[in-house]
């Protein structure tokens, strides 16, 4: 009996190199459990061990693996091959961002973003540790659980429409990240968010596509957070507006 | 990333884990006048602690007591940990989490606002916090995005140590690898601290991410700096077959239970009853992983285990426990069983087997982190500083890589204070050396060995020779492959010769660098002719405290490592028999 295969086309680009990326297929065998990781790491091991790309858990919370699957942003160590076939799969860097090389994308611009919207508890004053903890009741660690579950695999970047078109949109990730810290009940640093949160390259540039929450491995819906940060930077604009002296949160 | 002036800090971080950034935010706020540097193969949110899942063990309520998670740990240890070092660490772990939670670690919560506890395997109350089931995901975030607002603190983002530089004795940075463009720099420091973490990846079947190589404990060892224990090798009992993923111990100690393939939750005949509907501390699903590791097997002898394409495995059934708790408590378990073996644990039970988990053993170091080598700290699962001993209890090593992380960052601040300057000159020549020693050794070198093949060999022989039950001849058998392996490792081929993100050369130093630790691990066996914690010898079936009351250290020597000993310290708790 012929061992089953399946065919993988991937993305390759060696800078100093090609001038452009190119195709280059591989025929890896069929397993019904493998997943593309495994497939990539077979080709690696057994066909070209000059295939690049990053991956580390296995498990979908490392956050290394993301690549585009026949055209959408997936964890390739949580895509089955069983999905695809009977193929051929087509593994692409993750679109919008620049290819250092064959799949491995540059994260330095995502990195420069979360540090800009300061994803840290910020207090006025801050409470010793012989004090004890701040409580949270469960209701309050649930406002802001589901923005706290963001692994930054990039998938909802490569999905997004707006960053595609403006790489200064500081994009769904960060944003959902900035919007964790201001639901949390210990923090106090909404103020010190507001200004990179509201700059035009923060949540106004979102149209509402929504595509970031489609393509979200953790169910974060940073969709959500856009939309809700909007509403609320809309809300104080007009309570500035109508009462300049009250104060907020 | 660091600007023309240099690659120079008084303090150099290796690992971007949680051990490691606890480690330089520690360092940053013993004083501002420090300049930190943290380097890591990976971006620090994707190292492994990223993927502990059941929580952090400390003393937070009324009902438990710090000599009482002492004794729990010093038992689970099965007498090898160090008591002096058990009591600091439980002595500080409370302060160490509470930190966490101020730095907004979202634990999970009582009604009254109080961080939750959960029962864990070992323990005799409930005192392990948790973040759902992804607690090392929301500690090593939280560490991360708390990192950022140190402008001290400069990273180095997808580098690979290569060497420790030493001069007169003493550490003074590394070179290091840029994968992003292929560039060997040194990278100077008054003071380093490896928190690498562990080497699961040296065996075949592991819940280890594939960054956990033993990088840091290779490079300590060929700097002349002992392993510690490295026999101590433990298994967790609840694995998914075939991928390895890890199935939290919490899903026991929320009430899950283990049964083979009759339906029979059989650990009962192994003195670890009686069976009980909800959970009792320390008997049944919530023994100690090493003693449940060897139960798997005993009860795969008695023909009593499931068969499948990974091989035997039992049942851990967990819909007794009802969709709202699992969905509450265990999401992850949830959706990584569906994910992989496609069962849903609120309507099936799900099939686990023992996998190699966690390394007690690691880079010898005192109390403080410090090391025998002037400036070399180590902390985390890439060190031994011991509380583990011969078998780690869950949820110690979260609040390890905390307490000792932290401990290591304030010593070597404090250690790079004290030293004056360093010169760098001469260090860019060893920068060049060592790219050259790389060259010659990888890239133009006209090998036929491939990696993937001496890669899979090291793991069968240490599955082999050193896997949940031991003796001399297996372990004998692993030691030689091992030494042929290493010779045959002289002859690798690589096909990736560019310098742009060449993930064939890292994969060809990290198998050099398991290579160095698998042989610490069978050797450090091989020598103990005892049965303790995680180490089962048929031949030597008992404990010998006369013999064997020591930590061995490995030190490497042209003809393999040599293994010396070092006493236990013991303070208040006298070796008896463990017993649960």
């Amino acid at each position: 009996m012929t061992e089953e295969t399946m065919t993988l086309e991937v993305t390759r680009y060696r800078p100093g190199h090609d001038r452009e990326p190119r195709t280059q297929s591989f025929t890896v065998p069929y397993r019904t459990d493998w997943v593309v990781l495994d497939a990539l790491n077979h080709i690696k091991d057994r066909i070209d061990g000059t295939l690049s790309y990053r991956w580390s858990c296995r498990m979908g919370v490392c956050g290394s693996c993301g690549m585009m699957v026949n055209g959408v942003p997936k964890l390739t160590c949580a895509a089955f091959l069983r999905d695809y076939r009977p193929g051929p799969i087509r593994v692409e860097p993750l679109a919008n961002f620049p290819v250092i090389r064959d799949l491995v994308i540059a994260l330095d611009d995502f990195m420069e973003k979360l540090r800009r919207v300061k994803p840290w508890i910020i207090r006025a004053v801050e409470k010793p540790v012989s004090d004890g903890e701040y409580l949270q009741t469960p209701a309050q660690l649930d406002a802001y659980k589901q923005f706290s579950m963001c692994i930054n695999c990039m998938l909802c970047y490569a999905a997004c429409p707006v960053y595609g078109l403006e790489p200064a949109f500081l994009g769904p990730a960060a944003i959902a990240l900035a919007y964790r810290y201001n639901l949390d009940s210990r923090d106090e640093g909404y103020r010190l968010r507001e200004p990179v949160l509201s700059e035009a390259v923060g949540v106004w540039e979102c149209t509402f596509v929504g595509e970031c929450s489609v393509v979200c491995p953790k169910g974060v819906d940073p969709a959500a957070a856009i939309q809700r940060s909007k509403l609320a930077g809309a809300t104080d604009w007009l309570l500035s507006m109508i009462m300049p002296w009250a104060g907020r949160r | 990333m660091p600007g023309d002036d240099g690659y120079q800090h008084d303090l150099l971080v290796i690992g971007g884990g949680g051990a490691g950034l606890r480690a330089a935010i520690a360092a940053a706020e013993e004083s501002n006048r420090l300049s930190i540097a943290v380097l890591s193969k990976v971006y620090p949110m994707r190292s492994h602690t990223v993927s502990a899942e059941g929580g952090t063990a400390a003393v937070m309520r009324e009902n438990d007591s710090l000599d009482t998670h002492a004794k729990d740990t010093i038992f689970g240890s099965d007498f090898l940990a160090d008591q002096d070092v058990v009591e600091v660490f439980v002595k500080e772990a409370p302060g160490e989490v509470i930190q966490l939670e101020h730095w907004g670690c979202p634990w999970s919560r009582d009604p009254d606002g109080r961080v939750s506890v959960r029962p864990f395997g070992g323990m005799t109350v409930n005192r392990t916090l948790y973040a759902a089931d992804k607690t090392g995901f929301h500690m090593l975030h939280a560490l991360f995005q708390t990192s950022l607002k140190y402008e001290k603190i400069t990273r180095y983002d997808e580098w690979f140590a290569t060497s420790l530089l030493i001069e007169d004795g003493k550490v003074c940075g590394v070179t290091a690898l840029n994968l992003h463009d292929g560039q060997m720099r040194p990278i100077v420091a008054k003071a380093v601290i490896m928190c690498t973490g562990g080497a699961g990846r040296i065996f075949p079947f592991t819940t280890n991410a594939a960054i956990k190589t033993g990088d840091g404990m290779a490079l300590a060892y060929r700097a002349g700096v002992a392993l510690k224990d490295m026999e101590f090798v433990q298994y967790h009992p609840t694995g998914l077959p075939g991928t390895g993923i890890l199935i939290t111990e919490a899903a026991r100690g929320e009430g899950g239970h283990l049964k083979n393939k009759d339906g029979y939750r059989y650990l009962q005949d192994y003195g670890l009853g009686p069976p009980t509907d909800t959970p009792v501390h320390r008997k049944m699903e919530l023994g100690p992983r090493d003693i449940l590791s060897r139960c798997h097997i005993q009860e795969h002898q008695k023909g009593r285990t499931f068969d499948g394409p990974y091989g035997h495995y039992v049942h851990l059934d967990l819909r007794h426990l009802g969709e709202k708790l699992i969905d509450k408590n265990l999401p992850f378990v949830r959706e990584l069983a569906r994910n992989y073996v496609g069962i849903d644990p609120v309507h099936e039970p799900i099939p686990v087997r023992p996998v190699v988990h966690y390394m007690m053993g690691g880079i010898s170091t005192d109390i403080t982190g410090k090391t025998s080598l002037n400036g070399l700290y180590a902390a985390g699962e890439a060190a031994c500083v011991s509380i583990n001993g011969a078998n780690r209890l869950g949820s110690n090593s979260l609040t390890e890589l905390l307490v000792f992380g932290a401990r290591a960052g304030r010593a070597a601040a404090r250690h790079a204070l004290e030293r004056p300057a360093l010169r760098s000159n001469p260090l860019a020549q060893l920068a060049s050396d060592e790219r050259r020693r790389l060259d010659q050794r990888f890239l133009r070198a006209d090998g036929r060995e491939k990696i993937a093949d001496i890669r899979e060999e090291m793991q069968k022989a240490l599955e082999s020779g050193c896997g949940i039950y031991r003796d001399r001849a297996t372990m004998e058998g692993a030691c030689q492959t091992l030494r042929k392996l290493r010779e045959r490792f002289a002859h690798i081929s690589l096909a990736d010769k560019d310098a742009v993100f060449n993930t064939e050369l890292i994969a060809a130093l990290e198998l050099e660098c398991t290579l160095d630790v698998a042989e610490t691990v069978a050797r450090s066996a091989l020598a103990r002719e005892e049965s303790r914690g995680s180490h089962t010898r048929t031949d030597f079936p008992k404990r010998d405290d006369a013999r064997f009351l020591k930590h061995s250290l490995a030190y490497q020597t042209p003809d393999g490592p040599r293994i010396e000993y070092l006493p236990v310290t013991i303070t208040r708790w006298p070796p008896e028999e463990r017993k649960y």
